[in-house]
């Protein structure tokens, strides 16, 4: 009984949670012939048309690819540059380590809205501004991550890297070698969710972007509502497009995502 | 014993951190120190700017949309909080048994999360819309006659928004609550219900308790979050702000004051300098309630 009730509760929150996804992707089957206002889950008339109507209206595979571009690079940079200075800040010894220990640290205090207007002004002098470098490059190496990473190095055994020293290997050999395939866990989380803020972000491509050809998606979408907003069925299909990879991605590797944001929560 | 660092040369740390401190430096650090310089002059979109002492802070003093931005921020926050403390408390509760199919759950819940805002503020303005599926549906209960203003009324517009990042956090927030559920320590409710304790009362003398900490550090998150908002409240107001700009953000004020040919690069930076107070003043904040618990 305890256990049906149990059940019933979590139909209910699931509902409500993708209860939403389902609707837009019903919508974005919908005929041209059917009431999309009609509260009617399944399409009587299903069909694929929306998906190709949406690619006449705006060249949304072209903001996949620009998003896709912007998305890999970023994730690349991150787990290759947080890496790099994580290991340095946790293995290696030298002077000036808690300045740059310093440096990140106040870099995560700096909420990203505030300097907005300052880093475009930053991009535009670096002749960045409406490319998809100029996207990509605040985000490259988030100090959040080279802090993730650093944890993650600080949490190996001392006496594997002591004996690789024996052995001659200089500090480069035992990053490779040694640190790295050890801390795979976290540059697996580090790769999820750079390539998730990626691809979800709004505000620093609306601010830098000016061209429609280099729009990432999610401002092609926002475009795409504004241009087409009384067919409701294009946009549905738009959003799903934009939303099918990141389901998928998580969904394969949903335990690593978990982990992650619990470690994550509780560190940060 | 030899210091691992020995071996290497003294610049090689210096090589390993480069490509991190060059991004960090650049695009993070340097506009923060150029923010706070521009916030004291009337520099533009097109460059110059000259020092303008406090000129900029005086204006949005007597600037109306300065303080009805501030108002919805705060708002917004005060509204958001209180729900995204507890309701996604309430979800990790449900799913923190091994049920069966209870990992298909979990992920379910956190779908929201991983969306986008533009696809979740997307979805949200179709489901809201005056012909939207929740107008039909308390049409079709006979709740409403006519169809209720979620995206036209001044304040309905707030409160859809608030209570779309409400949805979009439930998974994230239970995720924390799930980690933190598992340090809790079970022999205490073994005691408790030893006791005679049932699973209301367990939940307040000993749930509770034990999750303060974390309930505090996801009352700042949401609270810091909820006050920066941007993308939820532009999207379902289709970029507008709502009707007369009533429902503008500071972010969003930012964004509208400081870009495009007529920006005004000195006044966005002065409301980004005060965007940054209130956010480190809530991180303060919950650094001494935190500590507080910690001496307890």
């Amino acid at each position: 009984m305890r256990r049906i009730g149990r059940y019933a509760l979590l139909l209910f929150v699931l509902a409500i949670t993708i209860g939403p996804f389902l609707w837009q992707l019903s919508t974005s089957l919908k005929g041209a012939g059917e009431d999309v206002y009609a509260p009617d889950f399944v399409p009587s008339q299903p069909t694929l048309a929306n998906y190709a109507g949406v690619a006449d209206a705006v060249p949304v595979w072209t903001f996949v690819l620009n998003s896709l571009f912007v998305a890999v690079i970023n994730v690349v940079a991150n787990c290759v540059g947080a890496s790099m200075a994580g290991y340095a800040l946790a293995r290696l010894k030298f002077r000036g380590r808690r300045l740059a220990a310093l440096v990140f640290a106040s870099g995560i205090l700096v909420p990203f809205e505030v300097i907005l207007i300052s880093l475009f002004l930053v991009m535009r002098s670096f002749g960045l501004t409406n490319t998809l470098t100029g996207v990509v490059l605040p985000g490259a190496i988030a100090a959040l991550n080279v802090l993730l990473m650093r944890n993650a190095f600080l949490a190996l055994q001392p006496e594997v890297e002591e004996a690789a020293v024996i052995d001659g290997a200089n500090a480069w050999q035992r990053f490779v070698r040694i640190a790295v395939p050890s801390a795979r866990g976290t540059i697996l989380v580090v790769a999820l969710f750079s390539f998730m803020f990626s691809w979800d972000d709004f505000l620093w491509p609306l601010v830098v972007l000016s061209d429609p050809d280099k729009y990432t998606l999610t401002i092609g979408l926002a475009y795409l509502q504004g241009t087409f907003f009384q067919n409701q069925r294009l946009v549905a299909a738009g959003t799903i497009i934009a939303v099918a990879p990141l389901i998928v991605l998580f969904i394969s590797l949903q335990k690593h995502f978990f982990r992650g944001v619990g470690e994550g929560a509780i560190k940060g | 014993m030899r210091s691992p660092a020995r071996v290497s040369r003294w610049y090689t740390p210096w090589l390993f951190l480069l490509p991190g401190l060059a991004v960090v430096v650049t695009f993070s650090l340097v506009p923060f120190v150029n923010m706070i310089v521009l916030a004291f002059t009337n520099a533009t979109a097109l460059g110059g700017g000259q020092f303008t002492g406090l000129a900029n802070f005086r204006r949005m003093l007597d600037d109306p949309k300065f303080w009805v931005a501030l108002r919805n921020s705060s708002l917004y926050l005060v509204c958001i909080v209180p729900p995204l403390v507890v309701l996604p408390l309430l979800i990790a509760l449900l799913v923190r048994k091994k049920l069966p199919g209870i990992t298909f759950f979990r992920t379910a819940f956190f779908t929201p999360v991983i969306a986008s805002a533009v696809v979740v503020g997307l979805i949200w303005t179709w489901l809201l819309d005056s012909q939207g599926l929740v107008n039909n549906v308390l049409r079709a209960l006979g709740w409403v006659s006519r169809p209720v203003p979620f995206l036209t009324d001044e304040w309905l517009l707030l409160f859809s928004a608030m209570l779309v990042t409400v949805w979009k956090g439930l998974g994230y927030y239970m995720i924390i609550y799930l980690a933190a559920l598992g340090n809790v320590p079970g022999d205490l409710h073994e005691a408790a219900q030893v006791d005679g304790a049932g699973p209301v009362r367990r939940f307040f003398a000993v749930t509770v308790p034990a999750l303060r900490p974390t309930m505090v550090l996801v009352a700042a998150l949401s609270a810091v979050n909820g006050f920066r908002v941007f993308s939820e409240i532009y999207l379902l107001s289709g970029g507008s702000g709502g009707p007369g700009g009533a429902d503008t953000s500071l972010v969003m004020l930012i964004q509208q004051t400081g870009t495009g040919l007529t920006g005004n690069v000195g006044y966005a930076s002065a409301l980004s300098l005060v965007l940054f107070v209130i956010t480190l003043g809530l991180l303060l904040v919950t650094l001494r309630l935190n500590r507080r618990e910690e001496a307890l």
